[in-house]
């Protein structure tokens, strides 16, 4: 057997600003070479496991620790994280916040800079390693010339120029669309091949990960270790769902026509599920009994937007021609890569950005001549960070703010108004908070709450449930869905093709500034051609489905969908 | 879209010098413009600077924000130094043209407008030169010249990270301040107290600051994981030897502070005085 080279033993960790601790009774060793993958719910402890292994703590982040643990050999106590950086690389989730240098070059250079690397030698190891990840023809670009993808491979080039043996990723498909997500998952598998070096992979989006092989999976829960076994054994239980992460989608399905979930069936990879005929059958069985969906009648547009073009005023052209429509009460997505124009064309809806042709109406009336203020009577729009757009530090102050700024309300009706929408929101008990004291989900719901508040007809989210794990996801979803058969109309910006699938009957896909389709969100996923010009991502539903030999791929999904989100509900 | 305070890329002779040459010509330019009130020294200044103005390819509208700023800036200066000493001028060339004898104390001299020409040259002199400098450094080629000149690399490094996020913020503050407008946050409403104005500029800036603050804590573990802070010293991949242009440059600027300061010693006095 290898040697360890991560070491916990009975270890903890409570934070100096909290009274409990936030890791307890860790015991795990990571041998040389071998690929983990952490995974559990927000909150779990696994951000706090990756700073012990990378020494920000106990440097950056004060606290108590009990245990022991030991990296490469030596105790934590020996070391620091100037010390631990020549061994253990960390690829943070946020790959813009990371980029130090203004270039490429500069930035994979930045950690031997700090070793005072003569120029010359420095250049050669920047090019190497540049070459190491694909991004050598890249080294002269500023990081806002990269995509997402790109900025990531940069980082992880800054990490291998120092020649670790332990790399480290935390949550790295945070900020990627699907498909860049899925090549990053192929350059980690790649790199620790090539490499050998030791590979763990912290990330709450399972399925993602599964894509390609993981020695094991270390399952977290409120600060402690639940299971630390092989994927194939992981999938065979229920821990995942009992600790609110998401199993693979096909399991799923597996599990719901009634297939018994074994080790030996090796459900730890779709590529390599082995099902009996009689488990196939029972596939298609489940299939035949969901009732089928029965498409919507197509209605009156109630916003309506005709050939807008745009162009930044640096020249650039951002949308060409771009139709759209919104039925009153639908609850639909906008999807593609980042850069296809899907928030330009939100701002351009909500009047923060006027277009260079084109028209948009509103239940018919043109909206053109509307100041910002005048749209956002009917149309809200809610940014992806809710601490941009929290102004205020008590919850009913700012929820109520828009009212109370209008000066049209007496102070009795705009606080009848913000408990109404408290109530709706589920934020009702809070109402004398500070907005300090909420999480992120709650902060997404105060924020939403504030727009609600004014009343508008229609609600434009920008990817209301980035970063957020599988119950937060449910609960912000349920809520907006909620809202939804309340009547509000809503639009989501998205690239979470889960979110799509199961909230949404229809969807818009962007592309390079153009729309490239316009249907239902399993007949996207399932045309390959879009799939692959938009950077989404097939569902596992479709193999599962072509494993099963059931023909009908979309309806599959959607009886799915259907079945999934009653049983979900319940 | 309009930056106030950037590197523009852009292929020029003045974007070829390498930082620690440009800052130090910017550091003894304006120790030159400073020292002197000497104007056949300072009325060539902002006749060069012009020029090298013209030779950077940098456009007028890409820096005019900066530009109006000190602009601003030097007519309150100079607007204060007539209110305080109106005749100032008077007592520094030691006679007195008058050319309207005003109201009370506040009148108007030939020697107090050669004063404030004076002035005026030097911040002609100084203001096209630092927007030079900004708008055709990289900010880090701009931290290791400020860190060869003997500044610590630390704090080097952190201006030019302010440097750098200042686009990002500014974008950021567009976002949020939009936002805020949709619901009705107005801060540019005449038809509000100044009071009122200044609360909505606050409701604007909180999250402006608590984003802030989140990017400074991410930026500052990543450097730490990469060993930022570890020496005493460090390299930088974006130095550059330096060429003779460069040499030729700061020769020159240095000639110019030796003109400025060797003047004012030899005739024991820093003013041109054409009254006398």
């Amino acid at each position: 057997m290898k040697r360890p080279v991560i070491e916990f033993r009975d270890f903890g960790f409570r934070y100096a600003a909290q009274a409990e601790a936030t890791l307890s009774h860790i015991d795990l060793t990571i041998r040389e070479g071998e690929k983990v993958l952490i995974c559990g719910p927000s909150g779990c402890g696994k951000s706090t496991l990756v700073h012990c292994i990378n020494g920000l703590i106990p440097g950056s982040y004060e606290g108590e620790i009990t245990g022991e643990l030991t990296i490469n050999g030596q105790p934590y106590q020996e070391l620091d994280v100037f010390r631990l950086s020549k061994t253990v690389g960390t690829v943070l989730q946020d790959s813009d916040g990371q980029f130090v240098g203004l270039s490429v070059g500069e930035d994979i250079a930045f950690a031997l800079e700090n070793d005072r690397m003569p120029l010359e030698r420095m250049y050669v190891r920047v090019r190497e390693t540049a070459a190491r990840v694909g991004m050598e023809s890249f080294l002269d670009h500023a990081p806002h010339e990269l995509s997402g993808g790109q900025k990531q491979r940069v980082s992880l080039a800054g990490v291998m120029v120092d020649d670790v043996k332990i790399l480290l990723f935390d949550e790295p498909l945070a900020n990627l669309d699907p498909a860049a997500g899925k090549s990053a998952i192929e350059l980690i598998d790649e790199i620790h091949r090539e490499t050998g070096d030791t590979v763990v992979i912290v990330e709450h989006r399972l399925e993602d990960v599964l894509h390609r092989d993981v020695d094991r999976i270390v399952l977290m829960a409120e600060g402690r270790i639940v299971a630390d076994m092989t994927p194939d054994e992981l999938l065979s239980s229920s821990l995942l769902k009992e600790n609110g992460i998401r199993e693979p989608l096909y399991v799923t399905a597996l599990k719901y026509a009634g297939v018994f979930i074994t080790p030996e069936m090796r459900p730890g990879r779709i590529e390599r599920l082995q099902l009996t005929e009689e488990d196939k059958a029972q596939v298609r069985a489940w299939y035949q009994s969901v009732p089928a969906a029965v498409p919507a009648a197509p209605g009156e547009a109630f916003l309506k937007a005709e050939k807008i073009n745009f162009s930044y005023s640096n020249g650039k052209q951002a949308l060409y021609d771009i139709d759209f429509s919104i039925q009153k009460g639908e609850m639909m997505s906008i999807v593609g890569k980042n850069g296809a124009g899907k928030s330009t064309f939100s701002k351009i809806i909500c009047g923060f950005e006027r277009p260079q042709s084109g028209r948009i109406t509103l239940a018919g009336r043109d909206l053109s001549g509307d100041s910002i203020k005048e749209r956002a009577d009917h149309i809200g729009y809610v940014m992806q960070n809710p601490n941009q757009m929290i102004s205020k530090t008590m919850i009913a102050e700012e929820v109520g703010l828009g009212l109370a700024l209008s000066g049209k309300h007496t102070p009795e009706e705009i606080s009848d108004c913000v408990n109404n929408t408290l109530k709706i929101c589920g934020l009702y008990p809070f109402r004398n908070w500070p907005i300090s004291a909420l999480s992120f989900g709650q902060k997404k719901r105060v924020t939403v709450a504030s727009i609600l508040a004014m009343n508008p007809e229609i609600v434009i989210l920008d990817e209301p449930t980035a970063g957020q794990d599988f119950r937060h996801y449910t609960d912000i979803m349920e809520f907006l869905s909620a809202l939804n058969e309340k009547g509000i109309t809503i639009i989501l910006i998205t690239h979470d093709m889960h979110l799509m699938l199961e909230y949404c009957r229809r969807a818009v896909v962007f592309s390079e500034g153009r729309r490239i389709a316009d249907d239902t969100c399993e007949a996207i996923l399932t045309n390959d051609a879009i799939v692959q010009r938009a950077s989404l991502k097939k569902t596992s539903l479709s193999q599962l489905a072509q494993l099963c030999g059931i023909p009908q791929e979309t309806e599959f999904v959607r009886r799915f969908i259907r079945w999934d989100r009653e049983v979900r509900g319940k | 879209m309009t930056n106030l305070f950037n590197y523009i890329q852009r292929s020029s002779p003045i974007h070829r010098l390498t930082g620690a040459a440009k800052f130090a010509c910017l550091l003894l330019w304006s120790l030159a413009a400073m020292t002197t009130f000497d104007t056949r020294i300072l009325l060539p200044m902002p006749i060069v600077a012009c020029i090298l103005f013209f030779l950077s390819r940098i456009r007028f509208r890409e820096v005019k924000v900066l530009f109006w700023f000190t602009f601003v800036f030097m007519v309150l200066n100079n607007a204060l130094i007539y209110v305080f000493a109106p005749e100032h001028g008077v007592e520094l060339y030691g006679a007195r043209h008058v050319i309207w004898s005003g109201i009370g104390r506040f009148t108007l001299t030939q020697e107090q407008l050669f004063y404030h020409l004076n002035v005026i040259l030097k911040y002609l002199a100084t203001i096209p030169m630092v927007i030079l400098f900004i708008s055709t450094t990289q900010p880090s080629e701009f931290a290791s010249s400020l860190n060869r000149i003997g500044v610590s690399y630390k704090i080097a490094y952190s201006v030019s990270l302010a440097l750098r996020y200042i686009p990002d913020i500014q974008r950021e503050y567009r976002d949020i301040s939009t936002a805020q407008q949709a619901r009705g946050l107005e801060m540019a409403d005449k038809k509000q107290s100044l009071v009122k104005r200044l609360k909505n500029a606050a409701a604007m800036l909180f999250p402006l600051i608590i984003s802030s603050m989140d990017r400074i804590e991410l930026i500052a573990n990543a450097m730490e994981l990469r060993g930022f802070g570890k020496g005493k010293k460090r390299t930088w991949y974006s130095a550059r030897p330096f060429q003779t242009a460069d040499y030729v440059c700061v020769a020159l600027c240095a000639g110019l502070l030796l003109l400025s300061v060797g003047m004012s010693v030899l005739r024991h006095s820093r003013y041109f005085n054409p009254f006398s």
